[in-house]
């Protein structure tokens, strides 16, 4: 076995696991503010999230065709498709409750889940309806901006490219943001008080309604976000992309204690890093009788373990059962 | 108009719609009944480039051909199916297939790991299918005989790009495949092959990520190859073969057929260009005879026509020959009979000439090596043929 090899690119791997556990950590909180104020799993979200790669590469698509992609400073071209993104995103979360659940949430528990199947299936399918008729498309390509793609060596085994970096300080920007909305704001106490309490916050005079919208709406923003970044990042894009990232991401949010807002990014990180370094290390492990193929089973093999000793997560509080 | 009253006459125009449906059309009213060809290819999703190529190749041949089949009598149709370049799409297809009696000939698939599963379901009903593209050596090596290519085998195409490698001096060569038929099957062959040829490989993976490669480039990069050789389709290949100049690594790449398709530029752009790849299909360019097919395609459906139209265009003429065998006389065809006078065509297409072996697979077929010449889809056709050799199907290994 060549330790040289195994150590060398020991911190591109932990790199590579970063970028991936931070786009995990995004989506994940949509999943898990909806579970904390309503119990229930939005499994649209995954399509929620998507979209918001998709607003992003029709905007970039459009400044290339218009010749502006090359003149606008890549600062603003950035912020102005994550803004979109996070807009396009946050407004279909919204959308998607207003139609799809709030008709429902009296109803028992697995008729929501069902409705958000149903969405997500009816969303991968309108996506991909709309870009087959406007570009007659099924893979969108990012459009490539260099100064993105340019890379900072740190030895000859490891570098980091400027989009990384991008993803790591966008991401820890947001969950940032995210964190003093929640604790320091009177939004966030209404927020965390429908989340404990929906008739005794509506008694202290909260919207429940507008919570839960605006609930909707910010984990819809995030997972804009998230759509974006990893359209940078990955360069393509397909209606049926955001599926697996997203089932991800709810793993990521169920590792870390679901409802539990830091522990979605704990549990996005984790399966980050342990995903990338399964799917890196696997192979030069074993001689090549295990390849990068088995990463899954290796990572959800050692979530079934982290769940069977803290069934609530690595963050999760144990919460009352309701009656 | 009440509730109930509009449901009546909805309920009516319906009837009278199944009843207009189901009246016998002009053709079958002066003739003998429909004869119909069916294509199984990807027409939606990510191969959807190369699927429609097949549909709109054995379209242009079914509208030039079906001349001596009307004369005689019978309507001749093409009905195309979506196998989505799933396996259990493609079978499900296949059982509709054999259930429409009119369908006599079936011209597909573009992936062996979808035309292997559905042609046992045609072999129940002894329905003929002749593939234009499936390279892998299952799809005749069980000896069906119901069952045809017109194009090479991987078993040979492998060889062909380690055969390539080598004489390129290749030192080194890390394999990656996308764990279907087609992929790990070609990627097998190449990695055998270029082991005997001393040739080091260094890695064998396979993955059916499509997005994030970061994690698989990362050991590449470090263990430096000459050479990075991808078993799989362009949609998979062109994120990842993008994604590896990225992360700053110098290797060449080079892959089989299944990346033969404009789309691959259109994913990775520079990242492929000046790359190698083999195919059994080489561009429409390099068959003299096919020249008039690439412009009557391009008027037609004004767009190039994609790698493997042209064999399915080939492979329907082939269709069409066995069915007016059949018919002659203005017997009516069986898909038995179908099926059996496949074998005997010989025919000369713009592709080549074929000619079937007791196995199902093209007596002579050619090998191609070709290099993408620019980074722009639209000159996808212009690919340099680099090398080109004509090479018998191996006899089955018992």
């Amino acid at each position: 076995m060549d330790v040289e090899l195994l150590v060398g690119i020991l911190p591109q791997v932990f790199i590579d696991g970063l970028i991936l556990g931070f786009m995990y950590a995004l989506i994940a909180l949509g999943y898990t503010m909806v579970y904390g104020v309503l119990q229930f799993i939005n499994f649209a979200h995954s399509e929620i999230f998507i979209i918001g790669g998709f607003v992003g590469v029709e905007i970039l698509l459009g400044l290339k065709a218009a010749g502006l992609l090359e003149t606008v400073p890549w600062v603003l071209v950035l912020l102005l498709v994550l803004v979109a993104g996070m807009a396009a995103s946050g407004f279909l979360a919204f959308a998607v409750e207003r139609v799809a659940y709030r008709p429902l949430r009296h109803a028992p528990r697995l008729i929501p889940l069902i409705s958000a199947i149903g969405v997500s299936f009816f969303l991968q399918d309108a996506i991909r309806l709309f870009e087959s008729i406007w570009r007659n498309a099924f893979n969108l390509v990012y459009p490539t901006m260099d100064v993105l793609n340019e890379r900072f060596e740190i030895t000859s085994t490891v570098d980091v490219s400027v989009k990384s970096l991008v993803v790591i300080v966008a991401a820890l920007l947001m969950l940032w943001a995210l964190h003093v909305l929640v604790n320091r704001t009177k939004i966030g106490t209404a927020i965390r008080a429908v989340a404990e309490d929906q008739a005794a916050a509506s008694l202290m005079g909260i919207n429940v309604n507008r919570i839960i919208s605006l609930t909707f709406v910010i984990g819809g923003a995030m997972g804009g976000a998230a759509g974006v970044l990893f359209g940078v990042q990955y360069g393509l894009i397909n209606p049926y992309t955001g599926f697996i990232p997203g089932l991800k991401a709810f793993t990521a949010a169920v590792l870390g204690g679901i409802g539990n807002i830091p522990g979605a990014m704990v549990g996005g990180l984790v399966l980050g890093l342990l995903e990338a370094f399964a799917a890196s290390y696997l192979s030069l492990l074993t001689g090549g009788a295990f390849g990068a193929e088995y990463k899954d089973i290796f990572a959800f093999s050692i979530l079934i373990l982290i769940l069977i000793f803290r069934p609530k997560g690595l963050l999760g509080e144990v919460v009352r059962e309701r009656a | 108009m009440t509730g109930k009253s509009a449901r009546i006459v909805f309920a009516f125009l319906v009837a009278v719609a199944l009843a207009l449906g189901s009246m016998p059309t002009a053709g079958d009213a002066q003739g003998k009944g429909t004869i119909k060809i069916a294509t199984q290819s990807p027409l939606s999703g990510g191969q959807a480039a190369l699927g429609e190529g097949i549909k709109l190749g054995a379209q242009l041949a079914v509208e030039k051909f079906k001349g001596n089949l009307e004369k005689a009598g019978f309507k001749v149709e093409l009905v195309p199916f979506d196998d989505q370049a799933k396996p259990d799409v493609g079978v499900a297809n296949a059982k509709n297939i054999n259930a429409d009696k009119d369908i006599m000939v079936v011209i597909g698939h573009l992936n062996s790991g979808v035309a292997i599963p559905s042609s046992e379901v045609y072999k129940e009903v002894g329905l003929a299918m002749i593939s234009p593209a499936n390279t892998n050596p299952t799809v005749t090596d069980r000896g069906y005989k119901n069952v045809y290519r017109v194009c090479g085998r991987d078993d040979v195409q492998g060889v062909v790009g380690a055969e390539f490698a080598k004489a390129q001096n290749t030192k080194s060569v890390y394999v990656i495949h996308d764990k279907t038929a087609y992929g790990q099957g070609i990627a097998d062959f190449f990695k055998a092959d270029a082991e005997k040829k001393g040739i080091k490989v260094l890695g064998f993976e396979g993955t059916e990520e499509k997005s994030n490669f970061d994690p698989l480039l990362t050991p590449i990069k470090a263990k430096n190859p000459d050479l990075i050789y991808f078993g799989g389709i362009y949609e998979q290949a062109g994120p990842f073969f993008k994604q590896a100049r990225e992360k700053g690594i110098k290797a060449k790449f080079m892959g089989p057929d299944g990346l033969d398709s404009s789309d691959l530029t259109k994913i990775a752009g520079k990242a492929v260009v000046g790359m190698n790849y083999t195919s059994v299909a080489g561009p429409v360019s390099v068959y003299p005879q096919a020249k008039q097919f690439g412009e009557e395609f391009k008027k037609k459906f004004s767009k190039n026509p994609e790698p493997f139209a042209a064999q399915a265009y080939d492979s329907t003429a082939i269709a069409i020959k066995a069915l007016e065998a059949v018919t002659k006389g203005g017997k009516a065809p069986t898909r038995e009979a179908v099926a059996e006078a496949v074998r005997t065509v010989k025919h000369t297409g713009i592709t080549g000439a074929v000619e079937f072996d007791e196995k199902g697979d093209p007596k002579k077929a050619l090998y191609f090596v070709l290099q993408v010449a620019s980074d722009n889809p639209e000159k996808w056709g212009d690919n340099k043929e680099v090398k080109r050799l004509t090479i018998a199907a191996p006899a089955t290994k018992k």
